[in-house]
């Protein structure tokens, strides 16, 4: 694989800041605590020029005591590579910043990441439901989602 | 005015042998004529809709059996196809407009969602439209071969054309 120079440099600004970072299939990973997840995308937009927020999404880990991964993804179209920052919280707070002031785009894919996971990030004031209704309890994608349960909106004929 | 005369119109009668009038029963005149004049509404949410437009363009034409000119207005359909995948979020939609349609009319389940739900088995889809509304005819398959779908029509024609057709119903 042809070595990624942009990587080299983001490594050693993600380390001074104390996120893990490493390479996987050609991404650069980083791990962040929640409460750097704001600054982090920020140095991500204002230095390495991430300009596309791609997407939010989360990993439920039943057994984990930090049960949520909070995965997302930027590209960079000056560099035309990818990043994923990781992050993980607790099932009793399940708690992340939102990227919207950073991105527009991430108001709706937060949205999507709280119906799917009940993730709740602070500072986004519309988590309504986008994919599912108003009524839905619970959180579809949680492993602990019963698979085949439904909540019907017009009453079943039998 | 009143005391005009009116015209006098000579009749020619047509020769003897010729076809002046049938008998027949009255729900088979009403069943011949609906089940070739089905008006169908597409509701089509998902990749069956190909299949729909296979079955529908010149190589298999469903102008065949009556059935080409689909209507996008429920209140002037009389055949609701359900082609594809009705999610819990969809069925009021469905519902909806389904009791627009006059009577009489009828369901059609296109492909195997519409009539099961399919593989799908979780909190998103309904686990066919039969759970909703009642259905006149499945074409199962994922999507159904456009045979599939002229079989399912042409059943779907023999169902109208054995049926009752009372002039007033009970819903009507």
């Amino acid at each position: 694989m042809v070595p990624i120079p942009i990587f080299d440099a983001l490594h050693t600004a993600l380390s001074a800041k104390g996120a893990n970072t490493t390479v996987s299939h050609g991404v650069l990973v980083c791990d962040v605590e929640p409460a750097q997840v704001f600054t982090t995308a920020t140095h991500l937009k204002s230095a390495f020029a991430f300009d596309v927020f791609l997407d939010v999404t989360a990993v439920d880990w039943p057994d984990h005591a930090l049960r949520f991964e909070v995965v997302y993804h930027f590209y960079s179209t000056t560099h035309k590579v990818r990043v994923r920052m990781k992050t993980r919280v607790a099932d009793a707070t399940p708690h992340v910043p939102t990227l919207r002031p950073l991105y527009g785009s991430a108001g709706y894919m937060e949205r999507e990441c709280h119906d799917m996971y009940g993730i709740i990030f602070d500072g986004n004031d519309d988590l309504r439901p986008i994919l599912l209704y108003e009524g839905f309890h619970g959180h579809p994608l949680r492993k602990d989602y019963p698979k085949q349960l439904e909540q019907p909106l017009v009453r079943y004929r039998f | 005015m009143y005391g005009k005369p009116l015209p006098v119109v000579s009749v020619s009668r047509e020769p003897a042998g010729t076809f002046e009038y049938l008998t027949t029963k009255k729900d088979e005149l009403v069943g011949w004529a609906r089940k070739f004049s089905l008006f169908p509404y597409p509701f089509v949410t998902a990749c069956c809709a190909m299949e729909f437009m296979a079955v529908s363009a010149s190589a298999y034409d469903t102008d065949r059996f009556g059935a080409a000119l689909p209507r996008f207005s429920p209140r002037q359909a009389d055949l609701l196809m359900i082609v594809g995948t009705v999610t819990q979020k969809q069925a009021p939609i469905l519902l909806k407009v389904y009791e627009q349609m006059c009577e009489p009319k009828w369901v059609m389940a296109f492909g195997v969602c519409a009539t099961s739900g399919g593989f799908y088995q979780n909190y998103a889809s309904l686990p066919g439209i039969d759970k909703i509304i009642p259905v006149d005819i499945y074409i199962p398959g994922c999507p159904p071969r456009p045979e599939m779908v002229i079989d399912g029509i042409m059943k779907l024609q023999d169902i109208i054309a054995r049926g009752k057709h009372p002039i007033i119903n009970d819903k009507f």
